[in-house]
């Protein structure tokens, strides 16, 4: 480990190539937070995207003109507006309206917070288009045999539709999530210290933009690609002959 | 109880009847919305004002509308530019991308890889941090001001998603037509050219709409490098008014924009790519 400290510290003495948060204590902490922080914020963006997937998909399909207007008007609105002046909205406008004055001092929603709810509504509604493709592309047989033996419409939803649904929509399922990912850099404006925000502030202390960014993007780019790997992993595993995307 | 099995399924065709109605209950429930949201604007205004005895907040958005308006005309004008140098540099890469040999291959997929992977941010970013202030070639001096940096970062990243649009477009087709103009003596571009690109450009055309869709969406991004865009006038008006009940309806007003000028974008997306969808 010191061998490794030791030898970028020559290679900035060297070459001028500084690459701080190896050698320095100090930036190596609040690099690792900052990466950390991102990791959480995508994880719970993730669940929570889907988690508005699916219960979206299933009012979308629903009997109800109230709930599908509903469902509709939100993925329209939502796909169709930028998500950082999305991201703005909640957190000055929103955030600005939810703060209640507590025995303990006014109660605010973090900006952490709110970017995780803003990254999670805006990719909810993508998920939903992705979860009704899914479920559309099940065949009507298929539930119509479920309907002869007697299913009702729950157990048909979440028995029959549902685990068929998943399979067609995983690698759309897949490219939002990638899009999810690189979008938490967002977070970086309402100065959520994600690893976007520390290595700008280390940029800042220490001159050295070129590494960081080689940094960044070298991080952004794995991180993408274990996603990538896992999920056609997740493709593979529950595969069914004649009931994936590509047939 | 009764098992409502409703018809045959031979009766049923997958996707013919319901698809058409839903894209046309979705056209006008979308036209009421646009003009639901663009109504909501003034009439918060004009209800603010009523209960407000300083300068209302419909008369300050009405002040400040043309600058919104023209910010978010260079939004629109950055995001044309950059889809343009987008695509040219994409296609090309993405021509690469199926190159013969295999060191041009493996580069090309490489550099789509990591623009692709990173976000839009970082590669702005990179274009602001970068790149030199202003450019010298001998005597001529171009500088290079926030914006058209803006365009470049937005470019990279258009760039990767296009090529990786070509590169699925050239490799769906079968590679019969490649042998096929192979037999006749075509050479490798002629067979790209004549062949094979003319085949997969209208399969294209739906996924790179949908690009430019996310391109838009990005193009406020712009505003942390300092560009005067929507997102940034919109912001410094509020400050300039200082009034916090403005918050709400400046952010509203430029939602609405962008989304008036999308949604029209991705209806048509919606009905190309049910156009040109293959059949399986």
């Amino acid at each position: 480990m010191l061998a490794i400290e030791d030898w970028f510290r020559r290679l900035y003495d060297a070459s001028g190539i500084n690459f701080t948060y190896i050698y320095d204590g100090y930036d190596r902490v609040r690099f690792v937070a900052g990466v950390l922080l991102t990791l959480e914020l995508a994880a719970i963006c993730i669940v929570a995207s889907i988690v508005i997937g699916i219960i979206g998909a299933a009012l979308h399909g629903s009997r109800f003109r109230i709930t599908n207007a509903l469902i509709r008007g939100y993925v329209a609105l939502f796909r169709n507006t930028p998500p950082l002046v999305q991201l703005f909205f909640f957190f000055f406008v929103l955030g600005g309206l939810f703060t209640f004055p507590t025995s303990r001092g006014v109660f605010q929603f973090s900006n952490f917070t709110w970017a995780a709810i803003s990254l999670s509504v805006y990719y909810g509604s993508f998920n939903i288009e992705n979860f009704r493709a899914g479920v559309e592309s099940v065949p009507r047989t298929t539930v119509q045999a479920a309907e002869a033996l007697g299913y009702r419409k729950g157990q048909i939803y979440l028995y029959v539709i549902l685990p068929l649904a998943l399979r067609f929509s995983l690698p759309a399922l897949g490219n939002t999530t990638v899009s999810l990912v690189k979008a938490t850099s967002l977070a970086y404006t309402i100065a959520v210290p994600e690893v976007l925000y520390v290595s700008s502030e280390i940029w800042s202390d220490q001159l050295n933009v070129p590494e960081m960014m080689v940094t960044i993007m070298i991080f952004y780019v794995s991180l993408v690609s274990i996603l990538v790997f896992a999920s056609h992993k997740l493709e593979k595993r529950l595969r069914i002959p004649g009931y994936s995307a590509g047939r | 109880m009764a098992v409502p099995v409703t018809s045959p399924p031979s009766m049923q065709p997958r996707d013919a009847a319901p698809e058409l109605r839903f894209s046309r209950k979705t056209l006008a429930a979308a036209f009421a919305l646009s003009l639901t949201i663009v109504a909501i604007v003034p009439l918060y205004g004009a209800f603010a004002a009523a209960s407000d005895t300083r300068i209302g907040v419909f008369d300050s958005l009405v002040k400040w509308a043309p600058l919104i308006l023209k910010g978010f005309g260079l939004n629109l004008l950055m995001s044309l530019c950059a889809m343009g140098i987008g695509t040219v540099a994409g296609v090309l890469l993405g021509i690469a991308q199926v190159s013969s040999a295999s060191w041009v291959r493996r580069i090309a997929n490489a550099v789509t890889a990591a623009f692709r992977n990173t976000p839009t941010l970082v590669l702005l970013f990179m274009a602001m941090f970068l790149l030199p202030f202003e450019l010298r070639f001998g005597r001529l001096v171009i500088p290079l001001s926030p914006w058209l940096k803006a365009i470049l970062g937005f470019s990279l990243s258009m760039m990767a998603y296009v090529s990786e649009i070509v590169r699925g477009g050239l490799q769906s087709i079968p590679t019969t037509q490649w042998e096929a103009a192979e037999s006749l003596a075509f050479t490798r571009s002629d067979t790209l050219r004549l062949v094979i690109i003319p085949q997969c450009v209208k399969q294209m055309l739906p996924p790179w709409m949908n690009v430019y869709a996310v391109m838009i969406m990005s193009t406020p991004l712009a505003s942390i490098l300092g560009v005067n865009e929507g997102l940034t006038i919109t912001r410094s008006a509020i400050s300039a008014e200082g009034q916090p009940e403005l918050l709400a309806p400046f952010y509203l007003f430029l939602l609405a924009l962008f989304f008036i000028y999308s949604y029209p974008i991705s209806l048509w997306t919606l009905r190309l790519e049910r156009r040109y969808a293959i059949n399986h």
